[in-house]
């Protein structure tokens, strides 16, 4: 299919059809619909464990779904899509690298190809890359050298160097300070616009997003909602999600949900606070409401 | 009376140039096991496999001492212990922790392997000792071929996997998902290493292999991050630690390895010193310009 008829016709560039993930007994989720459009910007909401990762993976082509399909550009997804983008879940990277930051997107460029000699073009188009993400001043320093910030923004640079039709982020807020989760999010927001691609953000917190996204998926407990942050955030639709009371305050912009479910569903997770989701941006004055 | 080293045996450079003719061939193999060595550690060092390939060396030793003691061949014996030991760490120890120790379970394995087959082997001792520690003199003609073909392959075949190896190397989540075939390379990686460790092993002996597979790299790593500086100096680290050694060798009565090993860490020494130099410099001139403030609001 051709790319710029998918991108300017309003044919989405990801769609799941009943998708639904299981391993052994238990259900992540099931019965997926969901279509991205080009362009569209779509948070995935969930607590630890519901599957959010397994989700992209399913996206990637790296892991089957036990019921549905997923198509992507209407074909069903295959493993190794030069079209879709990915900025895998933070994973600073250590001394012994061989990278500058100029080198970790140009392997987004060329990485795949065989041989050892980088062509001609290359070097203009990292240059250009690097200049969108605002990593130009940084471009010679060894990888492993970057803030966590830095590194982000690398591999946005990284992932865009494909000019992908889809853009699946795993998290790219975690372990990052305020202002950098706002300058990453703006980044990519920004990117989706000028050039178009859809987006499939995964975050434990939709407050640095929640001026940008079109649309969240919101996964609990082997179930899910979507629909506008608006339609979805709300304490009656989480509270029927949940099966049980869940408040959501809404204060100076802010969404914050309280009370939601220690998920029965993990019942092994150790990293899981009873009581309330991890979707907290970590402050411990938080530990009654939890911003989601 | 405490014996005296004899110096005069130790260096000895009269009919240095009639030497190195007739050990052109030890100084090209030499050379070539450089240049594989500061390559292939690039990778050693990006995929934290160090311990891998002290591992895979002591099987190689076994399998180089079954090849004496059954006349398959010393360097044939080497190959097939070396391969078979890389491709178990390859395919059992996906993961850093797990592969750890099965190289710690097949290492000791090896040595003890090799050492059972060098004790039934009734000819000479000198070629025993060799093998654990070094012996490229005692090499002959169809050896030599032997490892200079083997060099051979492995630099091609780095040539033709490096970039996609790389990306694999240092990103194996996004390189995935970019199509590149991971776990093929993972296995054609361990292959090359395999034979790589296998021609270490016949020169500067199973026990120092580290010193021409890893520490080349390491030094070349303190002082660039550039992929394309770091395996061009790595190279030139190995070649002059493996070269430098030859020749320091020819002169004397004690085996290359010393050489080598102490031409290596005397480069690591030098690149991690330079390292720390910078990194103080790069971090010194922050407080300068608050004294500078103050000095001027003082005034
Ligand atoms: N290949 C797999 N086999 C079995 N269980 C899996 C597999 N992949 C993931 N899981 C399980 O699925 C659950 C969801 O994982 P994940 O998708 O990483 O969640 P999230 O990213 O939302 O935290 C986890 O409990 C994990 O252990
Ligand atoms: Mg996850």
């Amino acid at each position: 299919m051709p790319a710029d008829a998918t991108r300017s016709g309003s044919d989405p560039v990801l769609s799941l059809r009943g998708a639904t993930l299981r391993f052994d007994d238990r259900t992540l989720w099931s019965g997926v619909d969901l279509d991205v459009q080009p362009g569209e910007f779509v948070a995935v909401l969930g607590a630890n464990g519901t599957g959010k990762t397994s989700l992209l993976r399913v996206i990637l082509g790296q892991q089957r779904l036990t019921r549905g399909e997923v198509l992507f550009e209407g074909e069903p997804v295959r493993a190794g899509n030069p079209g879709i983008g990915y900025v895998p879940q933070q994973k600073l990277a250590d001394d012994g690298t061989p990278l500058r930051a100029r080198d970790l997107v140009g392997l987004g460029l060329d990485g795949g190809r065989w041989g050892f000699w980088p062509s001609r073009r290359k070097r203009a188009v990292v240059d250009r890359l690097l200049a969108e993400v605002g990593a130009t001043s940084y471009a010679r320093k060894p990888v492993s050298r970057l803030s966590g910030g830095e590194q982000q923004r690398l591999r946005i640079g990284q992932a865009l160097a494909a000019d992908p039709h889809l853009l699946l982020a795993d998290e790219p807020l975690a372990s990052l300070d305020l202002s950098n989760q706002r300058a990453i999010s703006e980044l990519i927001d920004r990117q989706r616009r000028e050039r178009g691609f859809g987006v499939l953000f995964v975050t434990h917190d939709i407050n640095p997003v929640l001026g940008m996204v079109d649309r969240v998926l919101y996964l609990a407990g082997g179930r899910f909602r979507t629909g506008t942050p608006d339609d979805v955030l709300r304490s009656e639709v989480l509270s029927e999600l949940y099966g049980s009371p869940v408040d959501v305050i809404r204060a100076r912009g802010r969404i914050i949900v309280v009370g939601t479910p220690d998920s029965g569903h993990a019942p092994h997770d150790e990293h899981h606070d009873a009581g309330h989701e991890e979707l907290c941006d970590h402050d411990p004055s938080d530990a009654e409401a939890v911003a989601l | 009376m405490i014996a005296a080293v004899d110096w005069s045996q130790v260096f000895n450079f009269a009919d240095y140039g009639e030497l190195i003719v007739l050990l052109r061939n030890s100084i090209i193999a030499g050379a070539l096991l450089g240049l594989v060595g500061g390559l292939i550690g690039v990778f050693v060092m990006s995929r934290d496999m160090a311990f891998a390939v002290h591992g895979i060396s002591e099987l190689s030793f076994a399998g180089a001492s079954a090849g004496l003691l059954l006349g398959v061949g010393v360097v044939q014996g080497s190959i097939i212990g070396s391969l078979i030991a890389a491709l178990l760490i390859g395919l059992l120890g996906a993961r850093a922790r797990e592969r750890n120790s099965i190289t710690a379970v097949l290492m000791p394995f090896g040595l003890g392997l090799g050492i059972l087959c060098l004790a039934l082997y009734p000819g000479r001792s000198a070629n025993k000792f060799g093998l654990l520690t070094g012996q490229i003199v005692a090499i002959d003609d169809p050896q030599i071929g032997w490892l200079i073909a083997v060099t051979l392959v492995v630099l091609i075949g780095l040539a033709v996997v490096w970039r996609p190896l790389m990306f694999a190397s240092v990103d194996a989540d996004v390189a995935t998902a970019r199509g590149v075939p991971v776990r093929g390379l993972s296995i054609v990686f361990m292959l090359l290493l395999g034979l790589s460790v296998a021609v270490s092993v016949q020169i500067v002996g199973a026990l120092l292999v580290l010193s021409i597979l890893v520490t080349p790299a390491a030094a070349a790593l303190k002082v660039s991050a550039s992929p394309l500086v770091v395996p061009l100096l790595s190279v030139a680290f190995g070649v002059t630690a493996m070269v430098g050694g030859i020749l320091l060798a020819l002169g004397s009565s004690v085996p290359i390895s010393p050489y080598v090993t102490t031409i290596s860490f005397a480069i690591y020494a030098a690149c991690r010193a330079i390292a720390a130099v910078r990194t103080r410099r790069s971090s010194a001139p922050r407080p300068a310009p608050v004294r500078e403030a103050q000095e001027g609001a003082l005034a």
